[in-house]
């Protein structure tokens, strides 16, 4: 058997001690016509036999291992120092539980303390907590605190469309049971028009920074625009950027959020992933997730410990605001030493090199016959091109032409943006890479009309 | 087992809420066995402010320890007259003095009668012990 | 050595180890990065921020901090974690490296599904073992944790009975010892929480539920075997009563690893379950997540499944695999996080339920109860017990003696780890008084219990000859016993300064 170290003898010695004749005899409790059902499974396999089982599946994926990746949009394929995975599969981190007794989990404790000081310095937020599931729950999170905050008083949270479809599809899964209206999002609405939104009714406004297409929006004036109405000022960020822009924090936003996947966590094919939260003190008590506080211990030794546990579900109960329990406690391990390795230099010099490539592939691109790129605003990593044919063709083309994997075809959550797609470009794209997608979109729409009559499976 | 002061002074609800009327205002907090039962209450989260009305039964307020959170509720109906704000800094005053410099709110009743329907000190005390099993 | 390397000014010992920010030096990096290959572009001055508060350490800084700090950790591989309710079981090495394959790690969430054919048969196969295993008809794998699971599975209920035209049912019930998330996930979903009392035997009360049965009620959200440890004895009671009126039954799937093959959810007349891989299916608990919550339904919440699922939008020919692609249920409460769930995690949940199999994943149940019973069995008469009774895959027993006075189920566990265990769940369930909650798992040998059970009986015999090592306790640990009151008064939760933006705006 796998993992059972069980004897016949340890069975036999153990069944006799426990006073019953057999294993089955410990069952009785349930009723006897539903007992012992048979599970349609396969046979146990060996674990050599299972890692190949494993081999074959991972290997019948694209991934960005044997192909250029210039796909982003809210997942990315950022440089993940050597060092982080060695720290995560230290035993002695990923088989821990939640560190509920603070004299066996100082590790954990401290790692999450400085986790969350990082967070801070990153977003200019006073406190951060210990995480979320993911940048869409932790948005989603946000609302319930500013529903919280105002005691349900204000229904209103405006939205701008520039957020990530997912994280307001989320938001609205997550309120789905209560009054507040979401508003905002279904235009093309820019930040100003959503400060005309504003009303003695708004609880929260929420922006991207950068948004949903890469661009970095004008905030100036924002936040004086959202407090005078009375709200609060939410700002879903990318964390690689936050190496270079102002932080939220000098901004004027409330609360932080996004996500932390760039941040040393591999894409994974969508999790997990590692959802950032952090805001002023005065919301503090008003949080959902753990929190790591300092404090002493008996002997007045320096040493952490989860606090404001009266906030959480297993205390408060029916009346928790939220029923959070896990953090992504690993992830945010992970963020945290990536952040301590990158460090001050590396994490602006990432972020630079990201600038830079983005704005060089900009560029070619929007020299390119036929295609056109929305520079109208600073952007960072990703940009919007507009193609000469549908997005969906001509990533056909660069996947099975060229090993590339293509951008985001943002007609799928924004109907008027027809033949738009969005790239990313990351410090892992070399210019080699770079200079060969211009190639294949040079060219792309000539292959496209000679395959018109093919038929390509790929596999 | 612990014994704990209810002073004659006081009516109390089932709640663990003491009400000690002076003229036509009167003085709420939570009692000695409330506080014991929470142990180091680390922070009061006041729901009221002066010039809210209060009913019998409302939660003004929310105290925390490390290990619970408990509301507490008006146990009469009034106007909040005087908050506690001493708390916001010292919530440990609850536990060391619950019925003195530990008060929480002081509402102007609205009904004087609502008091005939709490406990009075033996009664709140047979109360406690019960609970104590 | 000086004294001054032992004790700080104020005589306090010092710290374990520095705030990674207090290592390093300015100027000192860890990151070997690129030069540019591409021309630089102008950056926007006017949006740069000025200073970036991160640490300035070396490679090697950065290995042995927290190779320091992980070894003030305690965790399955160091030792038995008999910590009920969570199923610390071991957490096999293989299933980290099948989720570290590049062609899992490195595919992008939103890539074509024909290009990551792999990773979606994958899931679309643990997504029908999961169904097997529960006996319902369908799961969605998105739920990025036990307490979504149930979020999704209380939305769901909510959908249907509002699908219906049922606006009405608004009730939930949930019994007084289940899991702190049933009542807080309940709110969440805008309905009501009644609780209801369990009898002495530690089984739901079956003239409470009646008495607050009707026409308002929603559903039932419960945990086979409950959380006392004990099959309910009257579950086919309670799903009749609970359907006679119209709710759905909710099955908290905590406690799976006392089901594997012993009873399907579905059989038992369950409408909606949901799992914690993180649990019963060993992936690692990581120092408080990621899980992982996949949700199973019957068929009256099929059209109402979280999502996207993993369907097969083409059959395929003989000789050609089929097809798999993502799908949104028809009525579906939404998604409840971006992407398709915690990949990674259900890589290693497939790789334990492949190596394992049907006849692996009965066995480890029948292990699992054997060791808590055993331990149960070894612990009775010394420690007392609200039920004796054969328990599931954890029991329940009480921290305190009537001939020890002043000794608390804390105490005890703070002693344990001076014997080098990591304690049993405290304080839970909140019906019993002085809750120790003790789960084995199936991993742990005999000689394992039997050292647990003589520390177990060894404290018992301290806490009455001289109860002060266990107030005192713990000795060993690279810690005292902490003071959380000083962390919940004097916030401390970040060690940066941040500027106060709003007197830098006025400057």
């Amino acid at each position: 058997m796998t993992y059972i170290p069980h004897t016949d003898a340890d069975r036999k010695a153990m069944l006799e001690a426990i006073g019953v004749d057999s294993l089955d005899d410990l069952f009785d409790a349930v009723p006897a016509d539903l007992r012992f059902p048979e599970l349609d499974l396969p046979p146990g396999l060996s674990e050599m036999e299972t890692a190949w089982e494993l081999n074959g599946l991972a290997s019948a994926n694209v991934a960005a291992n044997d192909f250029a990746l210039f796909l982003g949009a809210g997942a990315y394929n950022h440089f993940i120092p050597s060092v982080v995975n060695h720290i995560l599969l230290r035993g002695e981190f990923y088989t821990a539980y939640t560190p509920y007794q603070p004299e066996l989990s100082q590790g954990t404790l401290q790692a999450i303390f400085e986790y969350q000081s990082m967070m801070c310095a990153l977003t200019g937020m006073e406190v951060a907590n210990a995480s979320h599931y993911d940048g869409a729950t932790s948005l989603a999170e946000a609302v319930i605190v500013a529903n919280a905050h105002f005691r349900g008083k204000r229904s209103k949270i405006i939205l701008s469309p520039g957020v990530n479809p997912q994280y307001r599809a989320v938001v609205r899964t997550y309120h789905q049971g209560n009054d507040l209206k979401f508003v905002g999002d279904k235009g093309s609405a820019t930040v100003p028009d959503l400060v005309d939104m504003l009303d003695d009714d708004t609880a929260m406004l929420v922006v991207s920074y950068p948004n949903f297409f890469g661009q970095i929006d004008d905030l100036a004036g924002l936040a004086k625009s959202v407090h005078d109405a009375g709200a609060l000022l939410c700002m879903v960020v990318d964390p690689i950027a936050l190496g270079l822009f102002k932080s939220p924090g000098e901004l004027g936003a409330d609360i932080v959020v996004g996500e932390g996947q760039p941040l040393g966590i591999p894409l994974s094919f969508g999790g997990p992933y590692l959802g950032f939260f952090a805001t002023r003190e005065k919301f503090v008590r008003k949080i959902a997730g753990r929190i790591v506080g300092e404090t002493v211990d008996a002997d007045g030794r320096r040493a952490y410990v989860m606090t404001l546990r009266p906030r959480e579900q297993d205390i408060r109960r029916e009346k928790a605001t939220s029923n959070i329990c896990t953090n992504q406690g690993l992830m945010a391990l992970a963020a945290c030493v990536y952040m301590s390795v990158m460090g001050k230099h590396g994490l602006r010099r990432a972020a630079e090199l990201c600038y830079h490539k983005a704005h060089y592939a900009a560029q070619q691109i929007d020299a390119l016959e036929g295609y056109s790129v929305d520079m109208s605003q600073p952007f960072f990593k990703e940009f919007v091109v507009t193609c000469p044919e549908p997005v969906a063709a001509i990533n056909d083309v660069l996947l099975e032409h060229w090993g590339i994997i293509g951008g985001y075809d943002l007609s799928k959550d924004y109907p008027a943006r027809e033949n738009q797609m969005l790239l990313a470009v990351t410090e892992m794209n070399t210019k080699d890479e770079i200079d060969t997608l211009v190639e294949a979109l040079r060219s792309a729409p000539d292959d496209i009309a000679n395959h018109a009559h093919h038929h390509h499976h790929h596999s | 087992m612990a014994d704990w002061k209810t002073p004659d002074n006081a009516k109390y609800t089932e709640n663990d809420e003491w009400i000690i009327v002076d003229g036509d205002t009167a003085k709420v907090g939570l009692t000695d066995y409330a506080q014991d039962q929470l142990s180091d209450i680390v922070f009061v989260d006041m729901q009221v402010e002066v010039g809210d009305t209060v009913s019998a039964g409302d939660s003004f307020a929310t105290v925390e320890s490390v290990k619970a959170a408990s509301d507490v509720y008006a146990p009469a109906s009034g106007e909040v007259v005087a908050v506690n704000s001493a708390l916001d800094d010292t919530p440990e005053t609850i536990n060391g003095d619950p019925f003195g410099a530990g008060w929480m709110i002081e509402i102007k009743l609205s009904d004087a009668g609502e008091l005939d329907g709490l406990l009075d000190a033996a009664a709140y005390a047979k109360h406690c012990a019960e609970r104590e099993g | 050595m000086t004294d001054e390397l032992i004790v700080n000014k104020n005589g306090a010992p010092p710290p374990l180890e520095p705030l990674i920010y207090d290592l390093g030096a300015p100027g000192r990096t860890g990151a070997i990065l690129p030069k540019p290959d591409v021309p630089e572009a102008d950056l926007p001055a006017d949006l740069l921020r000025d200073d970036l508060d991160l640490p300035e350490v070396s490679e090697m800084d950065v290995v042995r901090h927290f190779l320091r700090l992980s070894q003030f950790n305690y965790a399955i591989d160091k030792g038995f974690y008999p910590l009920g309710s969570c199923t610390m079981k071991y957490n096999p090495k293989l299933n980290e490296d099948m989720a570290r394959l590049p062609g899992f790690a490195l595919a992008h969430p939103l890539q074509d599904p024909s290009t990551v054919q792999g990773a979606l048969a994958l899931m679309y196969q643990l997504q029908e073992w999961l169904a097997a295993i529960s006996g319902l008809e369908a799961v969605s794998l998105q739920p990025a944790a036990g307490a979504q699971g149930e979020f999704a599975g209380i939305l769901m209920i909510r959908a249907y009975h509002l699908a219906n035209g049922e606006a009405h049912r608004t009730k939930i019930i949930v019994p007084d010892s289940a899991h702190g998330t049933n009542p807080a996930t309940t709110a969440m979903t805008g309905l009501e929480v009644v609780e209801i009392p369990s009898d002495a035997n530690g089984d739901v009360d079956l003239d409470k539920l009646r008495e607050v049965c009707g026409e308002d009620v929603a559903g039932m959200m419960i945990t086979v075997p409950n959380t006392l440890g004990v099959f309910e004895r009257h579950i086919q009671d309670i799903v009749d009563i609970i359907h006679g009126c119209g709710g759905l039954m909710y099955m908290d799937g905590a406690n799976m690893n006392a089901m594997l093959g012993i009873a399907k959810p579905g059989d038992l007349g369950f409408d909606v379950m949901h799992y914690n891989l993180h649990k019963t299916f060993s992936t690692p608990h990581g120092g408080g997540g990621p899980g992982s919550g996949p949700v199973a339904v019957g068929d009256k919440l099929l059209p109402f499944l979280p999502g996207p699922i993993v369907t097969i939008v083409d059959e395929g020919d003989e000789g050609e695999p089929p097809l798999y692609g993502l799908t949104m249920p028809e009525q579906s409460i939404g998604a409840l996080k971006a992407f398709w769930g915690n990949f990674g995690m259900l890589v290693r949940a497939f790789t334990y339920i492949s190596i394992n199999g049907a006849n692996g994943l009965r066995a480890v149940t029948d292990h699992a109860v054997l060791n808590a019973n055993y331990i149960r069995s070894r612990l009775q008469g010394t420690y007392p017990m609200p039920f004796e009774r054969i328990c599931g895959h954890e029991f329940v027993c009480e921290g305190h003696f009537k001939d020890a006075d002043g000794i608390h189920a804390l105490d005890i566990s703070k002693r344990l780890m001076d014997y080098g265990f990591h304690p049993p769940t405290n304080y839970f369930p909140l019906i019993v008084p002085e809750a120790l909650l003790i789960e084995p798992t199936e991993t742990e040998t005999k000689e394992a219990c039997d050292a647990f059970v003589e520390a177990m009986l060894a404290i018992a015999k301290e806490a009455k000859e001289s109860p002060d090592v266990l107030h005192e306790a713990p000795h060993v640990t690279p810690v005292k016993r902490v003071d959380d009151v000083r962390a919940a008064k004097d916030l401390i939760l970040c060690c940066r300064v941040i500027p106060d933006w709003d007197a830098e705006a006025a400057k």
